[in-house]
């Protein structure tokens, strides 16, 4: 049973102001399966944001479906954009989607110190660095709990070792609760860092080019021989 | 600049409007200008029988429920049409009539037909304000962040918990503007009102130092009537504003 299950007969963008309208998917199917965390690697406008939004249920104009493998599944979203409100605090932010009351608070106050920001907990969003916005954003998608997690190019304009923080802290959040992960991003060697299936986008309208399972240990993840070598047989589709 | 200093600036810069006014009263020497002891006296002995305090308090009752009845009503529409495409393209051209619609031909109307009433007088005022209001709400609906909606959307926030964290505060600056720009038209509006139709308050005492040329009591009046209305924006609307804007860096 798949965790969750995507078949887009067709999506279209409508013509705008802006320009024509172009088709976006055709035909496309992905299944993801419980606990897998997919890296969907692609160019820049493709489509791969279009995709997260249809799965999270903010696209509905399009032919196809989204299937889940349980029932009304608690999704968490990490936007390009951290998305937080500028006029709450940090725990505000980080307890928004939890039940209101003291227990929510209990809670987001917990998330707030794995993510290492138990000390900001009362500043507002934008005296934050952006990394710290964004580890506010990665404290609010956990602390729901979520079944899926969609994430979209969240680590995308950090410097290097900021990204690398906060892939580590990913993984470690991931390790405390399990979820299903939908990874967006055009880096290849993040995506080889952190997923355990890469699928390799192109288009248009959108294709999977590549369908990749990775089984790295935590020792070959963290060696870059062995990431430049997956890299290079990902092949030359995607550069990156 | 330090509060203290900036506090100076405005003594100052009062201080002699005053002292411009207290020259032109002696050089005009006439009953039609008076200079400002001569106004404070007036404002004095209208204390003193009660009518000015008495006066003050009548307007500001009904400067309190026409802006009460028109910022609520003028939100709500506002942010329908600032929210729904159709809607706005059926009753924007409402709103615009309205707008253009001068405020004494409203007056006018209300009194005629409800009659020379309170209900009359205050609904007439709210009918003013309320075009006016709705347009800045429209702007700051219209405006309203996409990516958070989605954000409460996947998160799957209750309606009213959505409402309270993520639309009303962004609306504040345009609430803030309409009440700002509101308070001054409606009791701007209300004068007007008594004035026409009604045998109490400010507007109504105005109307009788005119008929008696009497300068001094009609400056009493309207000096200690932006008084208040100054201390209301000072004392309530602006600390308000501090709290709601209190996020910003």
């Amino acid at each position: 049973m798949s965790a969750v299950a995507i078949d887009i007969a067709e999506k279209r963008f409508r013509a705008t102001a802006g320009g024509p309208g172009r088709e976006v998917f055709r035909g496309f199917r992905l299944d993801v399966g419980a606990g897998e965390f997919v890296a969907l690697l692609g160019e820049s406008g493709l489509g791969k944001t279009t995709l997260l939004n249809i799965v999270a249920g903010l696209d509905r104009d399009y032919r196809g479906s989204v299937r889940f493998g349980t029932v009304s599944p608690r999704l968490g979203y990490a936007f390009q954009n951290p998305r937080l409100l500028p006029w709450r605090t940090v725990l505000e932010n980080v307890a928004l989607p939890l039940p209101p009351g003291e227990e929510g608070r209990r809670r987001a106050r917990a998330m707030l110190g794995e993510v290492g920001l138990a000390d900001l907990a009362d500043a507002y969003p934008e005296r934050l660095s952006l990394g710290q916005q964004r580890r506010v954003a990665l404290a609010r998608a956990f602390a729901i709990e979520p079944d899926v997690l969609l994430m979209d190019e969240p680590f995308v304009s950090l410097d290097e070792a900021g990204a690398a923080r906060l892939r580590d802290l990913l993984r470690r959040l991931l390790a405390g609760r399990p979820a299903t992960v939908l990874f967006v991003t055009h880096d290849r060697r993040e995506a080889v860092e952190l997923a355990n299936r890469i699928v390799v986008l192109e288009g248009a309208p959108v294709r999977i080019v590549r369908d990749l399972p990775l089984a790295l240990t935590s020792a070959e993840r963290a060696s870059s021989a062995r990431i430049d070598e997956v890299r290079r047989a990902l092949g030359a589709q995607a550069q990156g | 600049m330090s509060t203290p200093k900036r506090l100076l600036l405005t003594a100052t810069s009062l201080l002699a409007l005053l002292l411009f006014w207290q020259i032109a009263a002696l050089w005009a020497d006439s009953r039609l200008l008076p200079g400002p002891p001569e106004v404070f006296e007036a404002m004095v002995r209208a204390t003193r029988t009660g009518v000015l305090p008495e006066s003050i308090a009548i307007t500001l009752a009904r400067v309190a429920a026409s802006f009460l009845i028109a910022m609520t009503l003028g939100s709500a529409i506002g942010i329908l049409l600032g929210r729904s495409v159709a809607l706005n393209e059926l009753f924007g051209p409402w709103v615009v009539v309205l707008l253009n619609l001068p405020a004494l031909v409203v007056i006018i109307l209300c009194y005629v037909w409800f009659g020379l009433t309170e209900v009359a007088a205050i609904t007439a005022v709210a009918i003013n304000k309320i075009p006016n209001v709705a347009v800045t709400m429209r702007e700051g609906a219209a405006a309203l962040s996409r990516d958070l909606d989605e954000m409460a959307q996947v998160y799957r926030l209750p309606r009213l918990r959505a409402l309270c964290h993520v639309t009303l505060p962004q609306l504040v600056p345009f609430f803030a503007a309409s009440a700002r720009s509101g308070l001054a038209l409606t009791w701007k509006i209300v004068l007007v009102v008594e004035l026409l139709g009604r045998s109490n308050g400010v507007g109504f005492e105005l109307q009788t130092a005119f008929q008696l040329f009497d300068v001094a009591g009609i400056l009493a009046y309207a000096l200690a009537f932006t008084a208040v209305v100054q201390l209301i924006e000072i004392g309530l609307l602006q600390p308000w504003e501090r709290r709601a804007n209190r996020w910003r860096r």
